[in-house]
């Protein structure tokens, strides 16, 4: 396929990897932050290409794994009231809250649908008068911008009957909060492209410095990932510390400036609770006062919510790279795709959902086919 | 019969005109389900044994072991490129026959009929059954009708029973008879029909219509079951597509099987769909190809058989069963790694970002 095949080449992957293997003279921890990645890397197998010591640690970039509980228990307590209509994109719908998920909501006669694009909750609003439209807007800066719009277009509409519930999250606080933790073990990044791609490079350079990390500006393709994880081992040997872009095709330094402008209007920085891992300052977006009426949190009355989160569950120290999906006790026995604990088990970005479905099973011989 | 109908513009005969919609009568065992019976479904499916109209068909069926199956069609919309539900009730009761090595002979018909449904649209899609099982050579000598109040049904729900014979001497087949060594081929590209439905049921706009395979796998089939033994499993992945497929032949034969991604066929334009909402084509339906699981010296002589076939064309071997593991299906990646290929949960969910 035109544009993805190209990056998928056989041939250079292994010319790529030939190449880290020629440079690494010694262990590297790398953190992928964004789930999107992870999900490539297991999907691919990259991982089972690399030196023994290039250890890749999955960052909290799944936007799914990261919403937390108390949003998602008030996303149930709203789409189960009468007269409301709740969109979703299509992989929230599994995710656990403290006693239920969406689609069990949707069984017991609650309206949930799965939508491809807020603006399709736009569309639904203005065709279903009569009901309270409801979009849940979690995700990182990429599905953001999109968001926005859809609450702006709502506003110069002057719709009534749409809402958003918010909880956005943003890369680089998380970035500062993983360096900061003590029980950090991250030596380099690749960061997340297509949030990139939006916000642009200008926000990195400060933490490449600050914490003396390279940064490398990573795609999700096979050699996307191979380059980005060779320009970070370069300057790992090296000892540098610097922002790289190995997503030129679609990164620039400025990023999309529209898109940002668009994100200043409607939303401002807040402080924000990530599922597992706890309150990072600075680190999330919700409606700017402006926008507020939108604000289904406060459009309903879901205050009071009381969460429950399962002890077993360790996906905080997953999303904080401490530990591996499968060094969880609970991995594959009480916690599976089916019967998720937590939201790192749900999401195909989720690191655990990734190990389950693709890496229990690493060291079979070719085929022969 | 078929032929003598409007394929596409089917028009309601006397006295059904004065029904533009189905009503809860025409389920009610009276006159208006008299009228139903004798103006729509036996004039598109009429052969002598439905038309005798008892309480129970008698057939005759040649030599061998009797295959049975029954399928229940809920798909929506009613009608997606490339099929409708239709075509879908029979072709996926006859591919189940098939899949046992059986030529698929009869059928029945249970319609499940939203009160409101437009007459010309129910008889567009018994047209287009007819049109299916005439092509599946297979005849409906049973059916049944019931309306449901409006609200109570996505319009039409159809069942389809379905009776086919082994040919004496035709060797078994079944999901658990794969082997080590054994070749897995797959018929066709896959993923067809499940982004076919998709992107009307979603309303995605793609700039190339994709089509469903929706089609009768009999006579492929056929080709390649004889009485030496060869082809150990045959099945048609529908719904988890070719992953559960391959996954529930694993668990039933106590084998792993080990598939190279780059032989599994695949259309750009549904390896583009996927990659848009987050799909793999590995999960999604097809309704019109088959999974051959093949003792490895008549690999190279199947794969030639099914080629040689319209609906076998772009059949490819793609990997081969293994002792090792039992119960697990792995792939080699573009870029030489191995990984699992999970048996999906369920509903297919598009990703977020």
């Amino acid at each position: 396929m035109k544009y993805l095949d190209e990056f998928r080449n056989a041939d250079i992957a292994k010319k790529l990897a030939d190449d880290i293997h020629r440079i690494t003279t010694r262990p590297w921890a790398i953190m992928e932050v964004c789930g999107g990645q992870t999900h490539s890397i297991i999907r691919n197998g990259i991982d089972q290409i690399l030196p023994s010591g290039i250890e890749l640690v999955h960052g909290p970039g799944c936007p799914v794994c990261v919403t937390p509980l108390d949003v998602i228990d008030q996303a149930l307590a709203i789409a189960g009231q009468r007269g409301v209509t709740f969109c979703s994109f299509g992989d929230m719908l599994r995710v656990p809250g403290s006693r239920k998920d969406l689609f069990q909501v949707k069984s017991e006669g609650g309206d949930v649908r799965v939508v491809y694009s807020p603006l399709d909750a736009v569309k639904l609003a203005e065709q279903l008068p009569d009901r309270q439209v409801v979009f849940f807007g979690i995700g990182f800066e990429t599905t953001a911008p999109a968001n926005a719009m859809a609450v702006h277009v709502a506003k110069t509409q002057g719709l009534k009957n749409f809402s958003m519930l918010v909880s956005h999250v943003l890369v680089p606080p998380a970035i500062a909060a993983i360096m900061t933790s003590p029980k950090n073990r991250v030596q380099a990044f690749l960061a997340a492209g297509h949030v990139c791609c939006v916000m642009g490079m200008r926000q990195y350079p400060a933490l490449a410095e600050r914490f003396h990390v390279p940064i490398v500006v990573t795609g999700f393709e096979p050699l996307d990932l191979l380059e980005g994880i060779r320009r970070a081992i370069r300057q790992l040997e090296a000892g540098e510390a610097r922002v790289e872009n190995a997503y030129e095709r679609v990164v620039t330094v400025e990023g999309n400036v529209p898109a940002q402008k668009m994100l200043a209007e409607v939303f401002e920085v807040c402080d924000r609770t990530w599922r597992g891992i706890g309150t990072i300052p600075a680190s999330g977006w919700r409606l700017s006062e402006a926008y507020r009426d939108f604000d289904a949190a406060l459009r309903f009355d879901v205050s009071g919510i009381r969460t429950l989160e399962s002890p077993l569950c360790h996906a905080g120290e997953v999303l904080q790279g401490a530990l591996k999906p499968n060094q969880c006790p609970a991995f594959g026995k009480e916690c599976t795709p089916r019967t998720p604990l937590g939201a790192t088990m749900v999401s195909s970005e989720g690191a655990c959902a990734a190990y389950y479905h693709y890496g229990r099973f690493r060291e079979a011989d070719p085929v022969t086919a | 019969m078929a032929e003598t109908l409007d394929f596409e513009s089917w028009t309601c005969p006397l006295p059904l005109r004065d029904y533009p919609r189905v009503v809860l009568g025409h389920g009610g065992g009276g006159k208006l389900s008299e009228e139903i019976v004798e103006h729509l479904f036996v004039p598109a499916f009429g052969n002598p044994t439905l038309n005798a109209l008892g309480d129970a068909s008698l057939v005759e069926l040649p030599p061998g072991h009797v295959a049975m199956t029954t399928d229940s069609f809920v798909v929506r919309p009613l009608f997606f490129p490339g099929g409708s539900i239709g075509e879908l009730a029979v072709n996926g009761t006859v591919n189940d026959l098939a899949m046992a090595g059986a030529v698929p002979q009869f059928l029945t018909a249970g319609f499940i009929i939203e009160e409101g449904l437009e007459m010309a649209t129910l008889g567009a899609i018994v047209q287009r059954m007819a049109a299916a099982a005439k092509r599946a050579d297979v005849q409906i000598v049973a059916g049944d009708t019931k309306v449901v109040e409006r609200g109570h049904g996505d319009g039409l729900y159809i069942n389809t029973s379905g009776v086919g014979v082994v040919p004496a001497g035709v060797a078994r087949i079944g999901p658990d008879r794969a082997r080590p060594g054994d070749k897995v081929i797959v018929s066709g590209t896959i993923g067809d029909h499940g982004i076919a439905v998709m992107s009307v049921r979603e309303g995605l706009e793609f700039e190339t219509v994709i089509e469903s395979d929706c089609a009768p796998l009999g006579t492929l089939a056929q080709s390649i079951v004889d009485n030496t033994g060869r082809v150990h499993v045959l099945r048609d992945p529908t719904r988890g597509g070719l992953a559960a497929t391959l996954n529930e032949v694993a668990r039933q034969s106590k084998v792993s099987i080990i598939v190279e991604d780059r032989q599994v066929p695949v259309k750009p334009q549904v390896q583009a769909a996927c990659e848009l909402m987050g799909l793999d084509p590995w999960h999604v339906a097809n309704e019109g190809k088959l999974v051959a699981i093949v003792a490895p010296e008549a690999a190279d002589e199947v794969l030639a058989w099914l080629r040689a076939h319209e609906l076998g064309r772009d059949a490819a071997i793609i990997g081969e069963v293994r002792a090792d593991r039992a119960g697990m299906v792995a792939t080699r990646t573009a870029i030489g790694a191995t990984r699992v290929v999970p048996l999906p949960l369920g509903e297919l969910l598009p990703r977020i970002c």
